[in-house]
């Protein structure tokens, strides 16, 4: 246990050393978030009036933005196996595994990497959300559970991306499976505009939406008058989903290791 | 003492049985080398010996500890350099050292050193701090080598060390390699898939085919095993087999192999012999291009102990290991 924990920080800091050498990245994929924050903020503003409401806000980027750091945290997890995949293929791993080194932690660093990608940019956008007039209603406690909210959601598809990129071993197949699960969550979700607005059956299978639960967490401490209820229930939604799949990647590890 | 050792291993994958009862040992200090065509069978028994994977049957050993249940202690005891690199190419040559040393129980000043020290050794010193994805291939090489040995390794285990490398940085490989065996004191199982890096840096080899070692022995303990001399009759045009079957009838020759033009056989005496057959070749009107002689080399080996041209085994195989 001791070794799993030592071994995920080394590996995570070899992960953390890559991705700040080329910190461009980080910027680079905050690009698609800003253009939905300022872009589809501005153009769609008058939607928090039509009948029926259900936004909680007439501000349509205050309802907007806490959203939008979740659905950054969504698709950052989508690509997460990207990573895994270059490393099986260039022997990084069996190198590895002819070490004494946690089996464990080759799995878990690379979603604890992903995860911490989704919190930098989560600080990033609530920042420019700020100067945008945005307020976290709850305060700090708000910033905080945002950003464990957006990591939450990271980690849950990131344990999936690296399952899969564990079973396929091929970017070509990763980058359509993330784009057929990736776009139907995304647009199932509450991010855009309020479930009272949508028809009655998306309302529906949105309530099973991974996707869905990040955004109402974040959301509800983002807005005036925060249900602490909802925020804890989706929030341990997620921590349990990121548990079940951080097991399925495991699992795929030794699926990939039985096959050497 | 023996530092390897395999006693019928066998490995079936799916529908390919890549190892078929594979026996050999290597002693301390050794350079050992598994020599075979493609698919033949020695990327899985390194596998099996670095414990990346478990035999279906049979036992091993390696510095000691058996390779399944004392997997942990075999990983400590050896380096492994895998045939498609395995560094991390985004990382400096220094931080894929101090990593690999980390996840081997390593730290501080002691691993400071030994990382240095090994830059040093394989002239990556300058380069050091640069990412590895801007090194040649043969200094890419040199550190995937030096990462198999941070921890000082009793056995380092090389798949196919030089493929992929031009002539000239293949050649330093081969020469490093000799330095290390000598001053590391340690034991080196090499896979290759050339005939001339066995002979160059090998003291003793394993010929391996179709997942069994087929003979064992140095180098010049198997090309001695076959009496005679090697003679390669290069043909002026194409009917090769005519002039095959024409040479078999010869009483003193034997081992009639036949690749493009060439025609290739081992007679016991190279001088009596090659006159009768030149008179053969004659007699049925088929012209000659040239003849040459040799000692067996370990193209002749590989040839008499598999029934097999190595050449042409090296093509049809592939597929089974990767």
């Amino acid at each position: 246990m001791r070794a799993a924990a030592v071994h995920t920080w080394f590996m995570v800091g070899r992960q953390a050393r890559n991705l700040m050498r080329e910190p461009i990245w980080i910027v680079l994929l905050l690009v698609q978030p800003m253009i939905w924050l300022l872009l589809y903020g501005q153009l769609f503003k008058r939607v928090t009036h039509l009948p029926g409401g259900g936004f909680g806000t007439t501000s349509y980027i205050e309802f907007l933005a806490p959203a939008i750091v979740i659905m950054n945290a969504f698709f950052g997890a989508t690509w997460s196996g990207m990573a895994m995949v270059s490393d099986l293929d260039r022997d990084v791993i069996p190198r590895f595994l002819a070490t004494p080194v946690s089996r464990v932690s080759l799995v878990v660093s690379q979603i604890v990497r992903s995860a911490l990608t989704a919190l930098i940019q989560g600080i990033v956008i609530l920042l420019v959300s700020l100067a945008l007039g945005v307020r976290v209603h709850a305060g700090v406690l708000g910033w905080v559970v945002v950003l464990l909210a957006a990591m939450l959601m990271n980690s849950a598809f990131a344990g999936i991306s690296q399952g899969l990129a564990l079973l396929t071993r091929k970017e070509a197949t990763m980058i359509a499976i993330a784009n057929f699960i990736g776009l139907p969550l995304f647009f199932l979700s509450s991010t855009l505009i309020s479930f009272r607005q949508m028809p009655h059956w998306m309302r529906e299978l949105g309530k099973f939406n991974p996707v869905n639960w990040g955004v109402v967490a974040a959301r509800e401490v983002v807005l005036p008058g925060a249900d602490w209820g909802s925020v804890g229930l989706h929030l341990a939604l997620l921590a349990a989903l990121t548990v079940a799949t951080a097991g399925f990647a495991t699992w795929t590890f030794r699926v990939y290791q039985r096959q050497l | 003492m023996d530092a390897i050792v395999a006693e019928g291993l066998e490995k079936r994958y799916q529908d390919v049985q890549a190892l078929a009862g594979l026996s050999f040992s290597v002693r301390a200090g050794e350079v050992f080398g598994l020599l075979g065509p493609n698919g033949a069978g020695k990327s899985t028994t390194v596998k099996v010996l670095t414990t990346l994977t478990t035999p279906d049957r049979g036992r091993a050993e390696v510095a000691g500890h058996n390779v399944v249940r004392e997997a942990d202690a075999v990983r400590r005891s050896i380096g492994y350099v895998p045939q498609s690199s395995g560094v991390d190419r985004d990382a400096t040559g220094r931080e894929n050292l101090m990593l690999q040393g980390h996840v081997q129980g390593m730290s501080g000043a002691k691993l400071k050193a030994r990382v240095q020290h090994l830059l040093e050794l394989f002239g990556l010193a300058d380069a050091a701090d640069r990412v590895v994805r801007g090194y040649s291939g043969g200094m890419k090489r040199r550190l995937d080598v030096g990462l198999g040995l941070v921890h000082g390794p009793q056995v380092l285990f090389l798949d196919e060390p030089t493929t992929g490398l031009d002539p000239e940085a293949r050649a330093a490989m081969w020469d490093e390699l000799a330095v290390l065996a000598r001053e590391e004191l340690l034991t080196i199982l090499l896979t290759t898939h050339y005939l001339e890096e066995a002979d160059a840096l090998t003291h003793r080899l394993a010929i391996v085919s179709r997942g069994r070692v087929v003979v064992e022995g140095t180098a010049e303990e198997l090309k001695g095993s076959l009496e005679g001399e090697a003679v390669v009759v290069e043909l002026a045009d194409g009917a090769v087999e005519d002039a095959a079957a024409v040479v078999r009838a010869v009483a003193e020759v034997r081992e009639v192999s036949t690749d493009g033009r060439l025609l290739r056989s081992r007679v016991a005496n190279g001088a009596r012999a090659v006159p009768t057959i030149l008179a053969a070749l004659d007699g049925r009107g088929i012209a000659v291009e040239s003849v040459t002689m040799h000692r067996p080399s370990l193209d002749d080996v590989y040839l008499h102990y598999t029934g097999r041209d190595f050449r042409s085994e090296d093509e049809a195989g592939g597929g089974g290991e990767e």
